[in-house]
């Protein structure tokens, strides 16, 4: 099992609105509102905690899921919200950078 | 011996829009005249000024009306460009020039894309939507053409004071937002009153067989707020500053959904 790891993409503006992540690519204006899992995953998203310690500690505890089942499922949203440019993903730690999140 | 050179005028008008004056310096007089009723309500007599252009009278090379606006930063300068203008500014200097034909399209393009630029950096914005003041507080209509904005201005009773029938002005204030009257006009084709009000609500416009108000998601009113928004810029920075405007606006002023039937009763719901 690889072991990733995914970060905000500084370039993406963030906002919690209402309990709901609302992100706003900067490239091209593209407008995405998070789910809670996919919030959880941004939120939690610093580049330095494997994606398998966020699935096992935040995802697995607030959904009470089955740790494979949901590492496969956080994988593949990481993947899609990557290929949207929102999300950095990468099996190495990544570097801290600055972003617009409030 | 008469004199081979003579000093040509320079003829100046400031325009102000939203408590942001821009002052235009042109040497052409009818051209002047024609700024001056175009922008009646609007011409200040003010010494200050947010920025200056000097407009030269010739048509863009490239002239071509289907061209989209384009607007871009580079080396602290803004490039504006249409098939029927070509602008640069420099916010540091505060000065800028605008190339264009003697038309007053082109101008209002610019005034309108250059008043995005600066209020997007002090939180504000403009927007497409009527608005209008009723007992002191400002009321914005947002939505897309067809969607009502110049139906609910038709509509509106005399006790109203009609800012825009196409397009709001926004600006953030540290208790609220405030919207101002402006000069760019939709199908009504009337200039806005030239003042301004507390922002009290957003409404988003939607035609149906009843007067109602209801109450829309967070995230639904983001959504609505942000597709309304005027902004043209190809600016990472500028397009995180818009975004967060956009949602402080959401969390501060009360947005919902207004449904109407095309008679004047519905302002019996506004104010």
């Amino acid at each position: 099992m690889s072991n990733l790891y995914i970060a905000r993409n500084p370039r993406a503006a963030a906002r919690n609105l209402g309990g709901e992540m609302m992100i706003m690519s900067a490239r091209n204006s593209t407008l995405f509102t998070l789910n809670r899992t996919a919030t959880i995953l941004w939120q939690a998203a610093d580049g330095t905690t494997p994606l398998t310690d966020i699935v096992e500690n935040r995802i697995c505890r607030e959904f009470n899921v089955e740790f494979a089942e949901a590492l496969r499922d956080a994988e593949t949203l990481a993947r899609e919200l990557a290929g949207h440019e929102i999300m950095q993903i990468s099996e190495q730690p990544i570097a801290a950078s600055a972003g617009v999140s409030r | 011996m008469p004199e081979l050179a003579a000093e040509i005028e320079r003829l100046t008008l400031t325009i102000e829009i939203g408590k942001m004056p821009v002052r235009v310096h042109t040497t052409d007089l009818l051209f002047l005249r024609m700024l001056q009723g175009r922008y009646a309500g609007f011409v200040s007599s003010t010494d200050e000024a947010e920025m200056e252009f000097d407009i030269d009278l010739s048509p863009p090379a490239f002239a071509d009306p289907n061209v989209p606006v384009r607007v871009r930063q580079k080396n602290g300068w803004w490039s504006l460009e249409r098939g029927d203008f070509l602008a640069e500014w420099e916010p540091r200097s505060r000065r800028g020039w605008i190339r264009q034909d003697a038309n007053p399209y082109s101008i209002d393009a610019v005034l309108r894309i250059v008043h995005t630029l600066m209020l997007a950096k002090q939180g504000g914005f403009l927007l497409h939507s009527a608005s209008a003041i009723r007992n002191g507080k400002a009321f914005l209509f947002a939505g897309v053409s067809e969607a009502g904005k110049t139906t609910i201005s038709r509509l509106a009773p005399s006790d109203v004071t009609l800012l825009t029938d196409e397009i709001s002005y926004v600006r953030r204030q540290p208790l609220g937002y405030v919207a101002y009257g402006t000069p760019f006009t939709g199908e009504l084709a009337k200039l806005g009153e030239n003042v301004c009000a507390p922002i009290s609500a957003l409404y988003l416009l939607a035609k149906g067989d009843s007067n109602r108000i209801d109450s829309i998601p967070a995230t639904e009113a983001a959504r609505s707020l942000l597709a309304n928004l005027l902004f043209f810029a190809e600016d990472e920075e500028l397009v995180q500053e818009i975004f967060q405007a956009a949602l402080e606006f959401i969390n501060r002023v009360p947005v919902s959904r207004l449904t109407f039937v095309p008679d004047a009763r519905v302002w019996e719901l506004i104010g």
